[in-house]
Protein backbone atom coordinates (compact mmCIF):
# COMPACT_ATOMS: atom_id res chain seq x y z
CA UNK A 1 0.00 0.00 0.00
CA UNK A 2 2.49 2.08 0.84
CA UNK A 3 3.81 1.77 -2.61
CA UNK A 4 1.05 3.04 -3.89
CA UNK A 5 1.00 5.97 -1.88
CA UNK A 6 4.16 6.93 -2.57
CA UNK A 7 3.31 6.68 -6.11
CA UNK A 8 0.51 8.74 -5.96
CA UNK A 9 2.24 11.25 -4.07
CA UNK A 10 5.07 11.82 -6.72
CA UNK A 11 2.28 11.47 -9.24
CA UNK A 12 4.00 14.84 -11.11
CA UNK A 13 7.52 13.43 -10.81
CA UNK A 14 6.40 10.43 -12.44
CA UNK A 15 5.18 11.61 -15.41
CA UNK A 16 7.28 14.26 -15.87
CA UNK A 17 10.29 12.07 -16.07
CA UNK A 18 8.28 9.95 -18.63
CA UNK A 19 7.48 12.83 -20.55
CA UNK A 20 11.51 13.96 -20.12
CA UNK A 21 11.77 10.44 -21.76
CA UNK A 22 10.01 10.52 -24.45
CA UNK A 23 12.23 13.36 -25.30
CA UNK A 24 15.23 12.26 -25.01
CA UNK A 25 14.56 8.68 -26.30
CA UNK A 26 15.14 9.55 -29.82
CA UNK A 27 18.71 11.43 -29.21
CA UNK A 28 19.45 7.83 -27.26
CA UNK A 29 18.62 6.16 -30.68
CA UNK A 30 20.01 8.66 -32.50
CA UNK A 31 23.63 8.27 -30.41
CA UNK A 32 23.26 4.15 -30.56
CA UNK A 33 22.80 3.97 -34.35
CA UNK A 34 25.86 5.89 -34.80
CA UNK A 35 27.82 2.91 -33.87
CA UNK A 36 25.82 0.55 -36.18
CA UNK A 37 26.89 -1.52 -39.70
CA UNK A 38 23.86 -1.34 -41.15
CA UNK A 39 22.92 -3.71 -43.96
CA UNK A 40 21.60 -2.14 -46.84
CA UNK A 41 20.67 1.84 -47.53
CA UNK A 42 18.87 2.67 -44.92
CA UNK A 43 20.16 2.92 -41.42
CA UNK A 44 16.97 2.12 -38.90
CA UNK A 45 17.30 -1.41 -37.69
CA UNK A 46 20.28 -2.48 -35.29
CA UNK A 47 22.72 -5.00 -37.16
CA UNK A 48 26.54 -4.73 -35.20
CA UNK A 49 28.78 -2.92 -33.94
CA UNK A 50 30.79 -0.66 -35.75
CA UNK A 51 33.36 2.93 -35.38
CA UNK A 52 33.65 2.93 -39.49
CA UNK A 53 31.03 6.36 -39.37
CA UNK A 54 32.74 7.87 -36.64
CA UNK A 55 36.22 7.51 -38.55
CA UNK A 56 35.14 8.58 -41.22
CA UNK A 57 32.20 11.64 -40.58
CA UNK A 58 32.87 12.72 -44.28
CA UNK A 59 32.91 9.96 -46.07
CA UNK A 60 29.61 9.92 -47.65
CA UNK A 61 29.40 12.38 -50.77
CA UNK A 62 28.33 15.93 -50.35
CA UNK A 63 27.39 15.33 -46.72
CA UNK A 64 30.32 17.55 -45.11
CA UNK A 65 29.72 20.28 -47.91
CA UNK A 66 25.81 20.87 -46.87
CA UNK A 67 27.00 21.12 -43.25
CA UNK A 68 29.57 23.50 -44.22
CA UNK A 69 27.33 25.46 -46.05
CA UNK A 70 24.93 25.14 -43.42
CA UNK A 71 27.04 26.54 -40.89
CA UNK A 72 28.20 29.75 -43.26
CA UNK A 73 23.95 30.47 -43.67
CA UNK A 74 23.52 30.15 -40.23
CA UNK A 75 26.03 32.59 -39.26
CA UNK A 76 25.45 35.25 -41.63
CA UNK A 77 21.66 34.86 -40.88
CA UNK A 78 22.49 35.62 -37.05
CA UNK A 79 24.36 38.27 -37.96
CA UNK A 80 21.94 40.03 -39.88
CA UNK A 81 18.48 39.11 -37.83
CA UNK A 82 20.54 40.14 -34.80
CA UNK A 83 21.81 44.02 -35.99
CA UNK A 84 18.28 44.28 -37.74
CA UNK A 85 16.00 42.90 -34.87
CA UNK A 86 17.99 44.51 -32.12
CA UNK A 87 17.93 47.88 -33.65
CA UNK A 88 14.02 47.27 -33.77
CA UNK A 89 14.01 46.15 -30.36
CA UNK A 90 15.61 49.46 -28.87
CA UNK A 91 13.23 51.49 -31.08
CA UNK A 92 10.51 50.06 -29.61
CA UNK A 93 10.80 50.08 -26.07
CA UNK A 94 12.97 53.25 -26.01
CA UNK A 95 11.01 55.61 -28.27
CA UNK A 96 7.45 56.83 -29.22
CA UNK A 97 6.76 57.06 -32.73
CA UNK A 98 3.59 56.13 -35.25
CA UNK A 99 2.38 53.26 -37.18
CA UNK A 100 3.37 51.50 -34.04
CA UNK A 101 0.69 49.08 -33.80
CA UNK A 102 1.11 48.07 -37.63
CA UNK A 103 5.08 47.37 -36.96
CA UNK A 104 4.01 45.67 -33.80
CA UNK A 105 1.71 43.25 -36.04
CA UNK A 106 4.45 43.07 -38.83
CA UNK A 107 6.74 41.81 -36.49
CA UNK A 108 4.19 39.56 -34.93
CA UNK A 109 2.61 37.87 -37.72
CA UNK A 110 6.42 35.75 -39.08
CA UNK A 111 5.57 33.96 -35.63
CA UNK A 112 2.04 33.38 -36.30
CA UNK A 113 2.37 31.87 -39.73
CA UNK A 114 2.38 28.17 -41.08
CA UNK A 115 5.92 28.49 -42.41
CA UNK A 116 4.88 26.65 -45.19
CA UNK A 117 3.08 29.52 -46.04
CA UNK A 118 5.58 32.17 -45.84
CA UNK A 119 7.79 29.66 -47.84
CA UNK A 120 5.23 29.54 -50.58
CA UNK A 121 5.10 32.74 -50.83
CA UNK A 122 8.39 34.06 -50.64
CA UNK A 123 9.40 31.77 -53.32
CA UNK A 124 6.35 33.38 -55.46
CA UNK A 125 7.83 36.55 -55.09
CA UNK A 126 11.35 35.10 -55.98
CA UNK A 127 10.15 33.35 -59.56
CA UNK A 128 8.11 36.50 -59.91
CA UNK A 129 11.53 38.72 -60.22
CA UNK A 130 13.51 36.16 -61.48
CA UNK A 131 15.82 35.65 -58.77
CA UNK A 132 18.24 33.13 -58.92
CA UNK A 133 17.18 30.55 -55.88
CA UNK A 134 20.35 29.50 -54.33
CA UNK A 135 22.63 31.09 -51.19
CA UNK A 136 21.28 34.37 -51.12
CA UNK A 137 17.55 33.62 -51.40
CA UNK A 138 18.12 31.30 -48.43
CA UNK A 139 19.81 34.00 -46.84
CA UNK A 140 17.32 36.38 -47.33
CA UNK A 141 14.62 34.25 -46.05
CA UNK A 142 16.64 33.05 -42.70
CA UNK A 143 16.94 36.77 -42.18
CA UNK A 144 13.40 37.09 -42.62
CA UNK A 145 11.75 34.72 -40.13
CA UNK A 146 14.54 34.93 -37.46
CA UNK A 147 14.57 38.21 -37.35
CA UNK A 148 10.90 38.56 -35.27
CA UNK A 149 12.25 35.99 -32.91
CA UNK A 150 15.32 38.17 -31.82
CA UNK A 151 13.14 40.78 -31.53
CA UNK A 152 11.02 39.20 -29.07
CA UNK A 153 14.17 38.20 -27.25
CA UNK A 154 15.93 41.82 -26.90
CA UNK A 155 12.52 43.51 -26.05
CA UNK A 156 12.27 41.46 -23.00
CA UNK A 157 15.57 42.40 -21.93
CA UNK A 158 15.51 45.89 -22.92
CA UNK A 159 12.03 46.30 -20.97
CA UNK A 160 13.49 44.96 -17.85
CA UNK A 161 16.27 47.61 -17.69
CA UNK A 162 16.60 49.67 -15.27
CA UNK A 163 16.65 53.70 -16.55
CA UNK A 164 18.34 55.11 -13.87
CA UNK A 165 21.27 53.14 -14.51
CA UNK A 166 21.50 55.05 -17.71
CA UNK A 167 20.55 58.65 -16.21
CA UNK A 168 23.41 57.76 -14.08
CA UNK A 169 25.48 57.70 -16.56
CA UNK A 170 24.56 60.86 -18.19
CA UNK A 171 24.81 62.78 -14.74
CA UNK A 172 28.13 61.37 -14.68
CA UNK A 173 28.55 63.36 -17.78
CA UNK A 174 29.25 60.22 -19.85
CA UNK A 175 27.90 61.34 -23.66
CA UNK A 176 25.16 59.37 -25.43
CA UNK A 177 27.63 56.67 -27.55
CA UNK A 178 29.68 56.03 -24.27
CA UNK A 179 26.56 55.92 -22.33
CA UNK A 180 25.36 53.55 -24.72
CA UNK A 181 28.67 51.17 -25.30
CA UNK A 182 29.34 51.06 -21.70
CA UNK A 183 26.35 50.64 -19.88
CA UNK A 184 23.57 50.00 -22.24
CA UNK A 185 24.99 47.54 -24.67
CA UNK A 186 26.54 45.39 -21.74
CA UNK A 187 23.16 45.03 -20.05
CA UNK A 188 20.92 44.27 -22.98
CA UNK A 189 23.60 41.70 -24.04
CA UNK A 190 22.19 38.58 -22.34
CA UNK A 191 19.23 39.34 -24.31
CA UNK A 192 20.58 40.28 -27.53
CA UNK A 193 23.07 36.41 -27.22
CA UNK A 194 19.32 34.94 -26.36
CA UNK A 195 18.07 36.24 -29.53
CA UNK A 196 21.36 35.58 -31.27
CA UNK A 197 21.94 31.87 -30.51
CA UNK A 198 17.71 31.13 -31.24
CA UNK A 199 18.25 32.90 -34.59
CA UNK A 200 21.70 30.57 -35.17
CA UNK A 201 19.33 27.39 -33.95
CA UNK A 202 16.32 28.28 -36.01
CA UNK A 203 18.36 28.92 -39.19
CA UNK A 204 20.65 26.06 -38.80
CA UNK A 205 17.42 23.33 -38.48
CA UNK A 206 15.71 25.39 -40.97
CA UNK A 207 13.80 22.53 -43.70
CA UNK A 208 10.15 24.03 -45.01
CA UNK A 209 11.06 27.53 -46.06
CA UNK A 210 14.89 26.37 -46.94
CA UNK A 211 13.74 23.68 -49.14
CA UNK A 212 11.20 25.78 -51.22
CA UNK A 213 13.53 28.29 -51.62
CA UNK A 214 17.43 26.64 -52.27
CA UNK A 215 16.83 25.85 -55.77
CA UNK A 216 19.28 23.00 -55.74
CA UNK A 217 21.58 24.42 -53.11
CA UNK A 218 21.85 21.44 -50.28
CA UNK A 219 21.82 22.64 -47.00
CA UNK A 220 22.11 19.85 -44.17
CA UNK A 221 19.12 19.69 -43.31
CA UNK A 222 17.89 19.45 -47.26
CA UNK A 223 20.64 16.98 -47.52
CA UNK A 224 18.98 14.64 -44.83
CA UNK A 225 15.13 15.09 -46.18
CA UNK A 226 16.84 13.83 -49.12
CA UNK A 227 18.80 10.92 -47.64
CA UNK A 228 15.58 9.70 -46.12
CA UNK A 229 14.45 8.73 -49.79
CA UNK A 230 17.49 7.46 -50.91
CA UNK A 231 19.24 5.73 -48.00
CA UNK A 232 20.18 7.02 -44.77
CA UNK A 233 24.07 6.54 -44.17
CA UNK A 234 25.31 6.22 -40.44
CA UNK A 235 27.27 9.48 -40.74
CA UNK A 236 24.27 11.42 -40.26
CA UNK A 237 23.69 10.01 -36.76
CA UNK A 238 27.47 10.84 -36.44
CA UNK A 239 27.18 14.24 -37.28
CA UNK A 240 24.03 14.57 -35.10
CA UNK A 241 25.49 13.00 -31.79
CA UNK A 242 28.77 15.24 -32.54
CA UNK A 243 26.45 18.43 -32.69
CA UNK A 244 24.01 17.09 -29.36
CA UNK A 245 27.79 16.55 -27.70
CA UNK A 246 29.71 20.01 -27.98
CA UNK A 247 26.24 21.90 -27.73
CA UNK A 248 25.26 20.25 -24.42
CA UNK A 249 28.97 20.45 -23.16
CA UNK A 250 29.05 23.79 -24.07
CA UNK A 251 25.29 24.87 -21.88
CA UNK A 252 27.09 22.57 -19.33
CA UNK A 253 30.50 24.48 -18.93
CA UNK A 254 28.49 27.80 -19.40
CA UNK A 255 26.41 27.00 -16.28
CA UNK A 256 29.65 25.87 -14.29
CA UNK A 257 31.10 28.71 -14.99
CA UNK A 258 28.48 31.23 -14.18
CA UNK A 259 28.05 28.95 -10.63
CA UNK A 260 31.39 29.60 -9.59
CA UNK A 261 31.26 33.02 -10.58
CA UNK A 262 28.58 33.60 -8.58
CA UNK A 263 29.25 31.43 -5.33
CA UNK A 264 32.67 33.89 -5.88
CA UNK A 265 30.37 37.16 -5.80
CA UNK A 266 28.89 35.77 -2.49
CA UNK A 267 32.37 35.20 -1.12
CA UNK B 1 28.01 87.16 -25.55
CA UNK B 2 28.48 89.29 -23.09
CA UNK B 3 26.96 89.11 -19.51
CA UNK B 4 24.58 92.05 -19.69
CA UNK B 5 23.27 90.20 -22.71
CA UNK B 6 21.55 87.52 -20.52
CA UNK B 7 18.06 87.27 -22.28
CA UNK B 8 18.79 86.67 -25.87
CA UNK B 9 20.85 83.55 -24.66
CA UNK B 10 18.23 81.91 -23.71
CA UNK B 11 16.19 81.63 -27.10
CA UNK B 12 19.50 80.53 -28.51
CA UNK B 13 20.14 77.95 -25.77
CA UNK B 14 16.35 76.36 -26.46
CA UNK B 15 17.75 76.43 -30.07
CA UNK B 16 20.66 74.18 -28.89
CA UNK B 17 18.67 71.85 -26.69
CA UNK B 18 15.93 71.44 -29.82
CA UNK B 19 18.51 70.88 -32.33
CA UNK B 20 19.02 67.33 -30.91
CA UNK B 21 15.65 66.88 -30.01
CA UNK B 22 14.26 66.56 -33.79
CA UNK B 23 17.52 64.64 -34.78
CA UNK B 24 16.19 62.51 -31.28
CA UNK B 25 12.82 62.38 -33.22
CA UNK B 26 14.46 60.79 -36.15
CA UNK B 27 16.54 58.45 -34.04
CA UNK B 28 13.68 55.27 -33.87
CA UNK B 29 13.12 55.60 -37.45
CA UNK B 30 16.33 55.04 -38.49
CA UNK B 31 16.16 52.11 -36.42
CA UNK B 32 13.30 50.65 -37.42
CA UNK B 33 13.93 51.47 -41.20
CA UNK B 34 16.43 48.27 -42.68
CA UNK B 35 14.42 45.56 -40.28
CA UNK B 36 10.99 46.90 -41.56
CA UNK B 37 11.89 47.32 -44.83
CA UNK B 38 13.23 43.62 -44.63
CA UNK B 39 9.73 42.57 -42.95
CA UNK B 40 8.10 44.61 -46.09
CA UNK B 41 9.84 43.41 -48.97
CA UNK B 42 10.25 39.84 -47.94
CA UNK B 43 7.57 38.58 -46.15
CA UNK B 44 4.53 41.32 -46.75
CA UNK B 45 4.85 42.09 -50.51
CA UNK B 46 5.27 37.73 -51.20
CA UNK B 47 1.80 37.97 -49.36
CA UNK B 48 0.33 40.17 -52.16
CA UNK B 49 2.12 38.25 -54.60
CA UNK B 50 0.69 35.33 -53.79
CA UNK B 51 -2.73 36.56 -53.58
CA UNK B 52 -2.11 37.29 -57.06
CA UNK B 53 -0.52 34.01 -57.99
CA UNK B 54 -4.08 32.83 -56.55
CA UNK B 55 -6.56 34.18 -59.01
CA UNK B 56 -4.10 33.55 -61.98
CA UNK B 57 -4.92 31.53 -64.71
CA UNK B 58 -2.43 29.48 -67.35
CA UNK B 59 0.71 27.12 -67.68
CA UNK B 60 4.04 27.06 -67.32
CA UNK B 61 4.82 27.32 -70.88
CA UNK B 62 2.82 30.14 -72.08
CA UNK B 63 2.75 31.99 -68.61
CA UNK B 64 0.03 33.17 -65.81
CA UNK B 65 -1.97 35.59 -66.15
CA UNK B 66 -4.31 37.04 -63.68
CA UNK B 67 -8.20 36.13 -64.67
CA UNK B 68 -10.06 36.66 -60.91
CA UNK B 69 -10.03 33.00 -61.52
CA UNK B 70 -11.94 32.25 -57.76
CA UNK B 71 -13.27 29.62 -58.94
CA UNK B 72 -9.45 28.03 -58.20
CA UNK B 73 -10.06 28.61 -54.23
CA UNK B 74 -13.27 26.46 -54.58
CA UNK B 75 -11.44 23.52 -56.62
CA UNK B 76 -8.32 23.44 -54.09
CA UNK B 77 -10.52 23.27 -51.56
CA UNK B 78 -12.76 20.08 -52.94
CA UNK B 79 -9.99 18.80 -53.75
CA UNK B 80 -8.29 18.89 -51.13
CA UNK B 81 -10.70 19.09 -48.04
CA UNK B 82 -9.64 15.26 -46.46
CA UNK B 83 -5.96 16.58 -46.07
CA UNK B 84 -6.99 20.00 -44.66
CA UNK B 85 -9.51 18.57 -42.54
CA UNK B 86 -6.03 16.04 -41.29
CA UNK B 87 -4.45 19.13 -40.56
CA UNK B 88 -6.33 20.38 -38.31
CA UNK B 89 -7.14 17.24 -36.48
CA UNK B 90 -3.83 15.82 -36.25
CA UNK B 91 -2.38 19.37 -35.19
CA UNK B 92 -5.08 19.64 -32.95
CA UNK B 93 -4.81 16.22 -30.98
CA UNK B 94 -1.20 16.93 -30.89
CA UNK B 95 -1.21 20.25 -29.44
CA UNK B 96 -3.57 18.15 -26.99
CA UNK B 97 -0.70 15.91 -26.11
CA UNK B 98 2.28 18.51 -25.91
CA UNK B 99 -0.12 20.21 -23.27
CA UNK B 100 -1.41 16.75 -21.45
CA UNK B 101 2.45 15.95 -21.66
CA UNK B 102 4.39 19.19 -21.13
CA UNK B 103 2.07 20.89 -18.05
CA UNK B 104 3.74 17.86 -15.85
CA UNK B 105 7.21 18.27 -16.70
CA UNK B 106 6.89 22.20 -16.77
CA UNK B 107 5.17 21.67 -13.01
CA UNK B 108 8.35 19.53 -12.36
CA UNK B 109 11.36 22.02 -13.33
CA UNK B 110 9.06 24.55 -12.25
CA UNK B 111 8.55 23.68 -7.76
CA UNK B 112 9.59 20.28 -7.83
CA UNK B 113 13.15 19.94 -9.09
CA UNK B 114 15.01 22.38 -6.50
CA UNK B 115 19.16 22.21 -7.54
CA UNK B 116 18.14 19.59 -10.79
CA UNK B 117 16.26 22.26 -12.08
CA UNK B 118 19.07 23.68 -14.94
CA UNK B 119 19.92 20.79 -15.72
CA UNK B 120 16.05 19.04 -16.36
CA UNK B 121 15.84 22.69 -18.76
CA UNK B 122 19.19 21.55 -20.44
CA UNK B 123 17.33 18.56 -20.64
CA UNK B 124 14.40 19.84 -22.43
CA UNK B 125 16.20 22.12 -24.84
CA UNK B 126 18.93 19.45 -25.69
CA UNK B 127 17.23 17.60 -28.27
CA UNK B 128 17.05 20.85 -30.26
CA UNK B 129 20.22 20.87 -30.85
CA UNK B 130 20.47 17.71 -32.94
CA UNK B 131 19.05 18.50 -36.60
CA UNK B 132 14.91 17.38 -36.11
CA UNK B 133 15.04 15.42 -39.31
CA UNK B 134 17.43 13.11 -38.26
CA UNK B 135 15.67 12.81 -34.97
CA UNK B 136 12.21 12.35 -36.69
CA UNK B 137 14.15 9.52 -38.87
CA UNK B 138 14.79 7.64 -35.25
CA UNK B 139 11.25 7.31 -34.80
CA UNK B 140 11.29 5.14 -37.61
CA UNK B 141 13.47 2.86 -35.57
CA UNK B 142 11.31 3.21 -32.27
CA UNK B 143 7.90 2.21 -34.26
CA UNK B 144 9.44 0.12 -36.26
CA UNK B 145 7.32 -3.22 -37.23
CA UNK B 146 9.04 -5.97 -34.43
CA UNK B 147 10.36 -3.65 -32.17
CA UNK B 148 10.08 -3.28 -28.97
CA UNK B 149 7.58 -0.35 -28.91
CA UNK B 150 5.04 -2.15 -31.25
CA UNK B 151 5.88 -5.70 -29.16
CA UNK B 152 4.82 -3.70 -26.22
CA UNK B 153 1.44 -2.27 -27.19
CA UNK B 154 0.82 -5.74 -29.03
CA UNK B 155 1.33 -7.61 -25.99
CA UNK B 156 -1.43 -5.26 -24.24
CA UNK B 157 -3.89 -5.22 -27.14
CA UNK B 158 -3.23 -1.55 -26.88
CA UNK B 159 -3.14 -1.57 -30.92
CA UNK B 160 -6.15 -3.76 -31.24
CA UNK B 161 -8.14 -0.89 -29.80
CA UNK B 162 -6.39 1.71 -31.89
CA UNK B 163 -6.65 -0.13 -34.49
CA UNK B 164 -10.44 -0.27 -33.95
CA UNK B 165 -10.67 3.46 -33.54
CA UNK B 166 -8.70 3.90 -37.33
CA UNK B 167 -6.02 4.98 -35.74
CA UNK B 168 -3.54 2.11 -36.80
CA UNK B 169 -3.69 -0.37 -39.04
CA UNK B 170 -2.85 -4.34 -39.01
CA UNK B 171 -1.07 -4.21 -35.66
CA UNK B 172 1.63 -1.65 -36.94
CA UNK B 173 2.60 2.16 -35.85
CA UNK B 174 4.22 3.20 -38.92
CA UNK B 175 2.71 4.70 -41.49
CA UNK B 176 -0.15 4.95 -40.17
CA UNK B 177 -2.12 8.43 -38.34
CA UNK B 178 -0.80 7.33 -34.62
CA UNK B 179 2.57 7.66 -35.97
CA UNK B 180 2.34 10.84 -37.31
CA UNK B 181 0.39 12.32 -34.43
CA UNK B 182 3.87 10.80 -32.42
CA UNK B 183 5.82 12.76 -34.05
CA UNK B 184 3.97 16.17 -33.76
CA UNK B 185 3.74 15.75 -30.36
CA UNK B 186 7.74 15.23 -29.79
CA UNK B 187 8.16 17.67 -32.39
CA UNK B 188 7.02 20.61 -30.93
CA UNK B 189 6.68 19.48 -26.96
CA UNK B 190 9.52 22.01 -26.44
CA UNK B 191 7.29 25.40 -27.29
CA UNK B 192 4.91 23.63 -24.88
CA UNK B 193 7.11 23.13 -22.26
CA UNK B 194 9.00 26.51 -22.33
CA UNK B 195 5.93 29.49 -21.89
CA UNK B 196 4.72 26.94 -19.46
CA UNK B 197 7.23 26.64 -17.64
CA UNK B 198 7.78 30.63 -17.69
CA UNK B 199 4.32 31.56 -16.34
CA UNK B 200 4.42 28.85 -13.50
CA UNK B 201 8.15 29.35 -12.54
CA UNK B 202 6.55 33.10 -12.00
CA UNK B 203 3.74 31.93 -9.66
CA UNK B 204 4.66 33.36 -5.91
CA UNK B 205 5.24 29.58 -3.83
CA UNK B 206 3.41 31.40 -1.08
CA UNK B 207 0.24 31.00 -2.41
CA UNK B 208 0.26 27.95 -2.46
CA UNK B 209 1.06 27.89 1.02
CA UNK B 210 -1.98 29.77 1.52
CA UNK B 211 -4.45 27.61 -0.64
CA UNK B 212 -3.04 25.42 2.27
CA UNK B 213 -3.31 27.15 5.12
CA UNK B 214 -6.98 27.70 4.46
CA UNK B 215 -7.50 24.15 4.10
CA UNK B 216 -7.56 23.69 0.13
CA UNK B 217 -6.71 19.63 -0.92
CA UNK B 218 -3.77 20.36 -3.24
CA UNK B 219 -6.21 19.42 -6.08
CA UNK B 220 -8.02 22.62 -5.19
CA UNK B 221 -4.92 24.35 -4.90
CA UNK B 222 -3.89 23.54 -8.43
CA UNK B 223 -7.49 23.99 -9.64
CA UNK B 224 -8.16 26.65 -8.00
CA UNK B 225 -4.42 28.79 -7.58
CA UNK B 226 -2.32 27.01 -10.05
CA UNK B 227 -3.87 26.78 -13.10
CA UNK B 228 -5.64 30.04 -13.51
CA UNK B 229 -2.26 31.53 -12.75
CA UNK B 230 -0.43 29.55 -15.79
CA UNK B 231 -2.89 30.37 -18.38
CA UNK B 232 -0.97 32.69 -20.28
CA UNK B 233 1.36 29.75 -20.64
CA UNK B 234 -0.67 27.55 -21.74
CA UNK B 235 -2.53 29.80 -24.18
CA UNK B 236 1.41 31.00 -25.71
CA UNK B 237 2.48 27.03 -25.38
CA UNK B 238 -0.84 26.05 -27.48
CA UNK B 239 -0.43 28.62 -30.00
CA UNK B 240 3.44 28.02 -30.53
CA UNK B 241 2.61 24.35 -30.88
CA UNK B 242 -0.49 24.18 -33.25
CA UNK B 243 0.40 27.15 -36.12
CA UNK B 244 3.36 25.30 -36.84
CA UNK B 245 2.07 21.92 -36.36
CA UNK B 246 -1.01 22.64 -38.81
CA UNK B 247 1.13 23.39 -41.58
CA UNK B 248 4.21 20.47 -41.06
CA UNK B 249 4.49 17.89 -43.71
CA UNK B 250 7.85 16.69 -42.61
CA UNK B 251 6.33 14.40 -39.51
CA UNK B 252 3.13 13.11 -41.93
CA UNK B 253 5.94 12.67 -44.86
CA UNK B 254 8.37 10.56 -42.92
CA UNK B 255 6.52 8.87 -40.68
CA UNK B 256 3.06 8.43 -42.31
CA UNK B 257 1.79 7.04 -45.49
CA UNK B 258 -0.25 8.29 -48.80
CA UNK B 259 -3.29 8.13 -46.29
CA UNK B 260 -1.81 10.58 -43.54
CA UNK B 261 -0.72 13.28 -45.95
CA UNK B 262 -1.07 16.90 -44.51
CA UNK B 263 -1.90 20.27 -46.39
CA UNK B 264 1.71 21.16 -46.07
CA UNK B 265 2.22 17.75 -48.32
CA UNK B 266 -0.14 18.84 -51.08
CA UNK B 267 1.27 22.56 -50.94
CA UNK B 268 4.86 21.39 -51.09
CA UNK B 269 3.61 19.18 -53.66
CA UNK B 270 1.91 21.60 -55.76
CA UNK B 271 4.57 24.09 -55.46
CA UNK B 272 7.69 22.49 -56.16
CA UNK B 273 6.72 19.38 -57.87
CA UNK B 274 3.04 19.91 -60.41
CA UNK B 275 4.41 23.30 -60.59
CA UNK B 276 0.47 24.49 -60.33
CA UNK B 277 1.33 27.87 -58.95
CA UNK B 278 -2.15 29.24 -58.59
CA UNK B 279 -3.38 25.90 -56.79
CA UNK B 280 -0.77 26.16 -54.34
CA UNK B 281 -1.39 30.24 -53.73
CA UNK B 282 -5.03 29.27 -52.89
CA UNK B 283 -4.09 26.09 -50.33
CA UNK B 284 -1.47 28.20 -48.81
CA UNK B 285 -4.28 31.34 -48.44
CA UNK B 286 -6.97 28.94 -46.77
CA UNK B 287 -4.40 27.58 -44.53
CA UNK B 288 -3.45 30.71 -43.32
CA UNK B 289 -6.86 32.02 -43.22
CA UNK B 290 -7.87 29.19 -40.67
CA UNK B 291 -5.06 28.93 -38.70
CA UNK B 292 -5.54 33.18 -38.55
CA UNK B 293 -9.12 32.87 -37.62
CA UNK B 294 -8.08 29.57 -34.80
CA UNK B 295 -5.29 31.83 -33.54
CA UNK B 296 -7.63 35.12 -32.87
CA UNK B 297 -10.82 33.27 -31.87
CA UNK B 298 -8.55 31.48 -29.69
CA UNK B 299 -7.17 34.60 -28.35
CA UNK B 300 -10.35 35.93 -27.78
CA UNK B 301 -12.15 33.18 -25.89
CA UNK B 302 -8.86 32.69 -23.42
CA UNK B 303 -8.42 36.02 -22.83
CA UNK B 304 -5.19 36.99 -22.92
CA UNK B 305 -5.15 39.20 -25.72
CA UNK B 306 -1.47 41.00 -24.29
CA UNK B 307 0.64 37.91 -24.54
CA UNK B 308 2.98 38.98 -27.55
Amino acid sequence: MSVLRTLRRNLVVIAGLLTLAYMILPNVVVMVFSFNRPRGRFNYAWQEFSLDAWKDPCGVADLCGSLSLSLRIAVWATVGATVLGTMIAFALVRYRFRARGAINSLIFLPMAMPEVVMAASLLTLFLNMGAQLGFWTVLIAHIMFCLSFVVTAVKARVMSMDPRLEEAARDLYAGPVQTFVRVTLPIAAPGIAAGALLAFALSFDDFIITNFNAGSTVTFPMFVWGSAQRGTPVQINVIGTAMFVIAVTVVLAGQLIANRRKSNAGK
Amino acid sequence: MSVTEAPPAHPAEEAEVRKPSTRRRLVPYWLLLPGILWLLVFFALPMVYQASTSVQTGSLEKGFEVTWHFRTYWDALADYYPQFIRSLLYAGTATLLCLLLGYPLAYLIAFKAGRWRNLVLVLVIAPFFTSFLIRTLAWKTILADGGAVVDVLNTLHVLDVTSWLGWTENNRVLATPMAVVCGLTYNFLPFMILPLYTSLERIDGRLHEAAGDLYATPATTFRKVTLPLSMPGVVSGTLLTFIPASGDYVNAELLGSTDTKMVGSVIQTQFLRVLDYPTAAALSFILMAVVLLVVTVYIRRSGTEDLV
